[in-house]
């Protein structure tokens, strides 16, 4: 975890996390096929969460738990690896335009992956 | 410990919200989310401390005036306060009322005592009967003492505050609430491109934002985009009564008669600045329009926190409750707005 922490530290804490969610955020909702899940989403909101994600994903203050994402994504139907392949993808992106060194980058994806589960209910 | 209001002592124990105590003494506030978020329980200090809980939610202002949250505040030592809605409306009164273009007036009204507000922020204007209804601010501070505070009212067949301000004669007495919103000016970069975007009623707040951005000295370029239904419905009208854009800066037109969409406009607008990321945008109209100018913005590469948004919804839609102890701040989170779009 201390490579995590020190990742989230690294990349300015909360302030540049939220300007990564908005990347991130803004890339999930120009694929056609993530962004008919965000339709009619509080954006501020939405980003908010995205952040938090992040964070999580970054070893950073947890305040996302697996079980707020089981919840929340449960009522969407048609969820499947694909998008959560396509969502880890935009993280790595994300974080590799923002100078992650790819090794980083690749622990992260791994945090994400934990969280699979949680997002496809099973 | 003591709790004094209206001339009433409340014993309360420690660890007590204000809220608690005159429920449970039979006092009731219209608390409705009892967590800091809708301001219907704002009461204000007159002797004491609440803590620091009910009043760091609120705005400086609204914190140096002795606002806070009864649903948050735990007192630690007797406190006396007042019930907010007996002065959360300043005096002021009708200076004019004049047409703007079709189905709209401009209308300007004179505060009685100094009101701190920046040209685009929202206030709620309280009409004799206990009508309350929130409009944006289409004027300069500066202009206010002279001129009053202008606001374009859309006049709703049937609407109450519209039908009250178009009968208003000079002097009339109406109550102003406390200005809100973040949808102004902000002078802390002067240098950067300003995107200002609307339709109907939210031009003219739009306007005087430009004026002060001009008025800052503003350096960077200025780009208006005004939507409007067509030459029938069109906006603007005569140059005396639409909004008053700076002489420097031309809107561009945008009609839906010529199969023009604003949020394509918009972003094409943004899409044409040698680096979109840095500009600031300011949107005012309906909710539909200014969620998707403010989608197409974010897109196009511009952070939320750089998009600031005033949304109008007619007041058929969003009745908005005018309960004598809702203070203006509880009005203007509401959902709704009035103005039109």
């Amino acid at each position: 975890m201390t490579t995590q922490i020190s990742l989230y530290d690294r990349l300015g804490g909360a302030p540049a996390i939220s300007a990564a969610a908005e990347i991130f955020y803004r890339k999930v909702l120009a694929d056609p096929a993530l962004v008919r899940y965000f339709d009619d989403v509080d954006m501020d909101g939405q980003v908010a969460k995205q952040a938090a994600f992040l964070c999580m994903a970054l070893g950073g203050p947890a305040a996302y738990t697996g079980r707020d994402l089981r919840t929340a994504h449960a009522p969407l139907s048609g969820l499947t690896d694909r998008h959560v392949d396509l969502v880890i993808g935009y993280l790595a992106e994300t974080l590799s335009e923002l100078g992650v060194p790819v090794s980083d980058i690749e622990a992260v994806g791994a945090t994400a992956n934990t969280v699979r589960d949680d997002i496809l209910n099973r | 410990m003591r709790l004094t209001v209206s001339g009433d002592d409340l014993e309360f124990h420690q660890g007590e919200t204000v809220l608690h105590v005159l429920t449970r003494h039979g006092i009731p506030l219209p608390a409705v989310c009892r967590a800091g978020l809708c301001h219907a329980c704002l009461l204000r200090v007159v002797h004491g401390d609440p803590g620091p809980a009910g009043r760091t939610v609120l705005d400086d202002a609204m914190q140096a005036d002795g606002y806070f949250l009864a649903c948050l505040a735990r007192p630690a030592s007797d406190l006396t306060v007042a019930l907010a809605g007996a002065d959360a409306f300043a005096p002021a009164e009708v200076l004019s009322v004049r047409p703007a273009g079709s189905g709209v007036l401009r209308v300007r009204i004179r505060p009685r005592r100094r009101l701190d507000f920046r040209a685009g922020q929202h206030v709620a204007l309280q009409a004799p009967g206990g009508i309350v209804r929130v409009y944006s601010i289409a004027s300069l501070p500066a202009e206010a003492r002279d001129e009053g505070i202008e606001f374009h009212v859309r006049l709703y067949p049937g609407g109450a505050m519209s039908d009250w301000l178009a009968r208003a004669n000079r002097g009339d007495a109406i109550g102003l609430g406390r200005p809100g919103g973040s949808c102004y000016y902000r002078p802390d970069d002067p240098s950067c491109p300003l995107l200002l975007a609307g339709t109907g009623t939210g031009l003219a707040p739009l306007a005087a934002i430009a004026r002060d951005a001009v008025g800052h000295g503003h350096a960077g370029p200025i780009i208006a985009v005004q939507g409007g239904a067509g030459p029938g419905g069109r906006v603007g009208g005569p140059p005396t009564a639409g909004p008053a854009w700076p002489s420097a800066i031309r809107p561009r037109a945008c009609l839906l008669s010529r199969g023009e969409d604003i949020v394509t406009a918009v972003a094409a607008e943004l899409a044409d600045l040698p680096r979109p990321a840095d500009a600031r945008a300011y949107l005012c109209g309906s909710p539909q329009v200014v969620a998707g100018m403010r989608r197409a913005l974010f897109m196009g590469g511009l952070s939320l926190r750089r998009i600031h948004c005033d949304e109008f919804a007619p007041a058929a839609t969003a009745p908005i409750p005018a309960a004598p102890a809702s203070a203006a701040h509880t009005v203007t989170a509401a959902a709704g707005r009035a103005g039109g779009g």
